[in-house]
C-alpha cells in the first residue's frame, strides 16, 4: 500500500525501483490516477484541448465579421458559437488550466505528498470529459446548441431547444468538478503544509488559490440553483423566471450574476498569484508587500459578492440601486490596485531579466491594468448604459480574460514547465510566441474598444458599414493569435519531448524561490512523501 | 478545529489507482443524456437515465466500500481525519449556497417581484392584479389555497427537533462506548426521519389533490415544491448517511476515539434540521 514509510526527505532519491505499487499501466494509467501530477497534466492537457476548441468557434465568430452581410455561418449557427465560445473557454479552458497547475504546483509549493483527497481529484478531473462531451454534441442535435448567449438569460434560454438541457446537465456535472476540486484544494492548504510553513509564509499562488476555492465552494452552488431554476422552468411549469406566474427573468440575472461576478475573479486571482510567483523570480527581490498582497487578493475576494448588479445597469434597477453598485464596483479598484503597484515595486531596482515568463507577467501587467481601467469606465452607471452590450465591452473583458488570465497561464507554462518535463523550451521560441502573441492580441482587441463606443453590438452576426474597417483588422488579428498557439503547441512539443536538447536544473530560474525547486527536474513521481522542515 | 498551526506532520495516506472516479463519471454522462432524452419526450431517455442512475448507485456502494475498508484497516492517521473534517464542513457549506440560491428567489419574489407586477408600471398590462402573497401571478388563473404552518408543517418541526436530541443522545452514547444505545437512539433519529418524510409525501398529496396547489401553481407554488422538495430529498439523503451508520455499529465499527463518519452524517442531518427551520419560518408561517 502507499501507506508505508519511506524514509525519503525532501523528495529526493526516486527512482524508477520506488514504484512497487501495482499501478496500471497505458490508458489505465492515466483513468485511474490518484497522483496529483498525473492529474495536473491531464487538467493541463483538457484545457489546451478545450482552448483549441473554443479557439475554432472564435475564428467562426470572427470569420463571419471579417465583413458585413452573412458569409460563413447561418445567425443561428453565430449564436450557438458565442454562447459555446463564452462557456467553453471558461469552464474548458482557463479555469482548468490553472485548476492543473493547482494540482501539479501546490503539493510541490506546500511541502505535501499528494492533494488531500486524491480519489476524489481524479473524479474532479474525470467529471470534465463528460461535460465536455455534452457540450460540444450539442451542436449536433436537433435546435442546435444552446444560443442564448453564455450567461443563458431567459426567456431566451427557456424557449431554446435540447441544447440548453445539454448546457444545464453540463453546468451541474462542471459544477460538480468545480466544487470537489475546491475543497480538495482547500483541504490540502488548511491542513497539508510542511511544519513550519505558517499560513503567512505559504507562496502567493497557494494563497490567491485558497481564497478562489473559497469563492468556488460559495458560488458554483448558486449557478447550480440558476440553471436548475431554468431546467424545471423549461420543463416542469415552475415560474421562477416569467412574469405571467410571478416571476421575473431578470431574477435569472440577480442569481447568475452573484455567481458570474466572483467568477470573475475565480478567474483573475490564481493568474494573480502566478504572476506574484514569477515577478519575484525575475527581479531577484521578494515580492514587495507580501501581507498587503494576501488582503487585496481576500478583500477582492469579498467585494466580489456584493457588485454583482453592475453587469445589470440597463435592466431598469432602481437609480439607488445604480449607484450603490457602481461606487462598491469602483471600490475593487483599490485592492486592485495595491496588487499592481506592489508588482511594480517588486521590480523596482530589481535585476530583472526577460526570460519568457517575465515577458509574459509584463505583458499581463501592462493589458490587464489596460482591462482594469476599462472595467472601472464601464462600472460608471451613465457610461455604461450606452456602452452596455457593445463591443466595448468584449474589448473590455478580452483583456482580462486573455491577456489577464491566458498570458498568465502561458507564463506559468514556461516558468514551471521544466519542472514538470525536465526540458527548458527554446529561449528564442518562447520569445517569438511571446511577441506574436502580444501584438496578434492587441490587433484583435484594441480596435473592438473603437467599434464598441461607435455602437457596435455585440452577438449579432451582421453589422453597418462603417464597422468594417476595424472588424476586418480585429479579424486580421485573430487568425494571427490562433496561429500563434499552433506555434505554441511546438513550442511546448519541443520542450515536453526534450528535442528543446536543453536539460532543466532542479531550479532553472537562479531568483526563484520556494519547495518547488528543490525536487529534481522532472520533480519524481512521489514527492514529499515524507514533508520537509521549513524553518 | 484545525487551525494555522495544524500542518502535515506525518505520514498522509494517499489511496491507490482507483476506478471508481471513471464509473462515476461514466454514470453522470449517462444520467445527462438520459435525462435529456427524459424531458424531451424521446422513448430511450427514461431507460439510459436509471441505467445512469443505476451505476451511480453502483459506484457509491465501491467507492464508499473502499473508503470504509480503509478507514477500519485504520490508514487514516489523525491528519487524514483533519482533511475529512475540513472537507464535510466546506461540502457543508456548498450546500448552504445551494439552498440560499432557492431561499433568495423566494424573497426577491415576494419582496421585489411581485409587488413590482402590481405597481403602476403594470397596471396597464395587468389591472387586476393585487400583488398580494400567497399569488400564482397576474396570468395564472387557478386558485389555491396555500399550506397552513400549524398542521403538520408543526409537526414535522417538532420531529425534526426531536431527531437532532435523540442523534445528540447517540453521539454522547458512543463517546462512551454505549454501542446498543448508540444504536438505538441512532435508530430513532432515522424513524423520525422516516416519519417526516413520510408526512411530507402526505402533504404534497394533499396539497395537489385538496389545495389545488401545484408545481404549476406560480411563483408561490414554484418557490414552495422546490425548497421543500430539495428539503425533502437531502433529508433522504441524511437518513440513508445515518442508516450505513448504523449498519456499521452494528457490524462493530467506529468507537469513542474512531466515529467521524458518525459525526458527519450528523453535521448533516444538523444542517437539513436549520434549513427546516428556514424552510418553516419562510415558507410556511411568513
Amino acid at each position: 500500500m502507499a501507506s508505508v514509510p519511506h524514509d525519503h526527505t525532501h523528495g529526493h532519491g526516486h527512482d524508477a525501483a520506488h514504484d512497487h505499487d501495482h499501478h496500471p499501466t497505458g490508458i489505465m494509467r492515466w483513468v485511474t490516477t490518484t497522483n496529483h501530477k498525473d492529474i495536473g497534466t491531464m487538467y493541463m492537457l483538457f484545457s489546451f484541448v478545450m482552448f483549441i476548441a473554443g479557439g475554432i468557434m472564435a475564428l467562426g465568430i470572427r470569420a463571419e465579421l471579417f465583413q458585413p452581410g452573412l458569409q460563413v455561418v447561418r445567425p443561428e449557427l453565430f449564436n450557438q458559437l458565442t454562447t459555446l465560445h463564452g462557456i467553453v473557454m471558461i469552464f474548458g479552458a482557463i479555469m482548468p488550466a490553472f485548476v492543473g497547475f493547482a494540482n501539479w504546483m501546490l503539493p510541490l509549493q506546500l511541502g505535501a505528498p499528494d492533494m488531500a483527497f486524491a480519489r476524489m481529484n481524479n473524479w474532479s478531473f474525470w467529471l470534465l470529459p463528460p461535460a465536455a462531451i455534452l457540450l460540444i454534441s450539442s451542436f449536433f442535435v436537433p435546435g442546435g446548441a444552446a444560443a442564448g448567449g453564455w450567461t443563458l438569460y431567459p426567456p431566451l434560454s427557456i424557449q431554446s431547444g435540447i441544447g440548453m438541457d445539454m448546457m444545464i446537465f453540463a453546468v451541474h456535472i462542471m459544477g460538480a468538478s468545480s466544487i470537489m476540486g475546491s475543497i480538495n484544494i482547500i483541504t490540502t492548504i488548511l491542513n497539508m503544509r510542511a511544519p513550519g510553513m505558517t499560513l503567512m509564509k505559504m507562496p502567493m499562488f497557494a494563497w490567491t488559490w485558497l481564497i478562489t476555492a473559497f469563492l468556488l465552494i460559495a458560488t458554483m452552488p448558486v449557478l447550480a440553483g440558476a440553471v436548475t431554476m431554468l431546467l424545471t422552468d423549461r420543463h416542469f411549469g415552475t415560474t421562477f423566471f416569467n412574469a405571467a406566474g410571478g416571476g421575473d427573468p431578470v431574477m435569472f440575472q440577480h442569481i447568475f450574476w452573484f455567481f458570474g461576478h466572483p467568477e470573475v475573479y475565480i478567474i483573475a486571482l490564481p493568474a494573480f498569484g502566478v504572476v506574484s510567483q514569477i515577478i519575484p523570480a525575475f527581479s531577484r527581490k521578494p515580492l514587495f508587500g507580501y501581507a498587503s498582497m494576501v488582503y487585496a487578493t481576500a478583500s477582492i475576494a469579498i467585494l466580489s459578492f456584493i457588485v454583482w448588479a453592475h453587469h445589470m445597469y440597463t435592466t431598469g434597477l432602481p437609480v439607488a440601486g445604480q449607484l450603490y453598485f457602481m461606487y462598491a464596483t469602483m471600490l475593487i479598484a483599490v485592492p486592485t490596485g495595491v496588487k499592481v503597484f506592489n508588482w511594480l515595486a517588486t521590480m523596482w531596482r530589481g535585476s530583472i531579466t526577460l526570460e519568457t515568463p517575465m515577458l509574459f507577467c509584463l505583458g499581463f501587467l501592462f493589458l490587464f491594468t489596460m482591462g482594469g481601467f476599462t472595467g472601472l469606465v464601464l462600472s460608471l452607471t451613465p457610461v455604461d448604459i450606452q456602452l452596455h452590450d457593445t463591443y466595448y465591452v468584449v474589448a473590455h473583458f478580452h483583456y482580462v480574460m486573455v491577456a489577464g488570465a491566458l498570458f498568465s497561464a502561458f507564463a506559468a507554462v514556461y516558468y514551471w514547465g521544466p519542472k514538470w518535463t525536465g526540458w527548458m523550451y527554446e529561449e528564442k521560441l518562447g520569445k517569438i510566441h511571446f511577441w506574436w502573441s502580444l501584438i496578434a492580441f492587441n490587433v484583435t482587441f484594441f480596435p473592438q474598444h473603437f467599434l464598441g463606443l461607435a455602437g457596435m453590438p455585440r452577438r449579432i452576426p451582421d453589422y453597418n458599414q462603417q464597422f468594417e474597417n476595424w472588424n476586418m483588422i480585429s479579424s486580421v488579428g485573430a487568425f494571427a493569435f490562433g496561429l500563434a498557439q499552433v506555434f505554441f503547441i511546438w513550442v511546448v512539443w519541443r520542450m515536453a519531448t526534450g528535442k528543446s536538447g536543453i536539460r532543466a536544473a532542479a531550479k532553472p530560474w537562479d531568483g526563484a524561490e520556494g519547495l518547488e525547486w528543490t525536487v529534481p527536474s522532472p520533480a519524481p513521481y512521489h514527492t514529499f512523501e515524507t514533508p520537509p522542515v521549513v524553518k | 478545529m484545525a487551525s494555522s498551526s495544524n500542518t502535515n506532520s506525518g505520514h498522509y495516506f494517499v489511496p491507490q489507482p482507483s476506478h471508481w472516479p471513471i464509473v462515476g463519471s461514466i454514470a453522470l454522462l449517462t444520467s445527462a443524456f438520459g435525462a435529456v432524452g427524459t424531458m424531451n419526450h424521446f422513448g430511450w431517455g427514461l431507460p439510459v437515465l436509471l441505467s445512469g442512475l443505476g451505476i451511480l448507485v453502483f459506484m457509491m456502494f465501491g467507492w464508499f466500500g473502499s473508503v470504509i475498508k480503509e478507514s477500519e484497516g485504520r490508514l487514516y492517521g489523525a491528519n487524514v481525519d483533519r482533511s475529512f473534517r475540513w472537507s464535510m464542513s466546506w461540502f457543508i457549506f456548498s450546500e448552504v449556497m445551494f439552498f440560499a440560491a432557492f431561499f433568495g428567489a423566494l424573497g426577491l419574489a415576494r419582496l421585489h417581484v411581485v409587488p413590482d407586477l402590481a405597481s403602476i408600471d403594470n397596471k396597464l398590462l395587468w389591472p387586476e392584479f393585487a400583488g398580494t402573497w400567497p399569488t400564482t401571478g397576474p396570468y395564472i388563473d387557478s386558485p389555491f389555497t396555500p399550506m397552513g404552518a400549524w398542521g403538520i408543517p408543526a409537526i414535522n418541526t417538532a420531529l425534526l427537533l426531536t431527531s437532532g436530541v435523540t442523534l445528540t443522545i447517540a453521539h454522547h452514547a458512543l463517546l462512551k462506548n454505549e454501542r446498543s444505545k448508540t444504536i438505538t437512539w441512532l435508530a430513532a433519529t432515522i424513524v423520525l426521519g422516516l416519519v417526516f418524510l413520510g408526512l411530507q409525501v402526505y402533504e404534497y398529496i394533499h396539497a395537489y389533490s385538496d389545495l389545488n396547489l401545484k408545481l404549476t401553481s406560480g411563483i408561490f407554488g414554484s418557490t414552495f415544491f422546490m425548497l421543500t422538495g430539495f428539503h425533502g430529498f437531502h433529508v433522504t439523503v441524511g437518513a440513508i448517511m445515518l442508516a450505513v451508520v448504523m449498519l456499521r455499529l452494528m457490524r462493530g465499527h467506529f468507537d469513542a476515539k474512531h466515529h467521524f463518519a458518525f459525526e458527519a452524517a450528523a453535521w448533516y442531518w444538523h444542517f437539513v434540521d436549520v434549513v427546516w427551520l428556514g424552510l418553516f419560518v419562510v415558507v410556511y408561517m411568513m
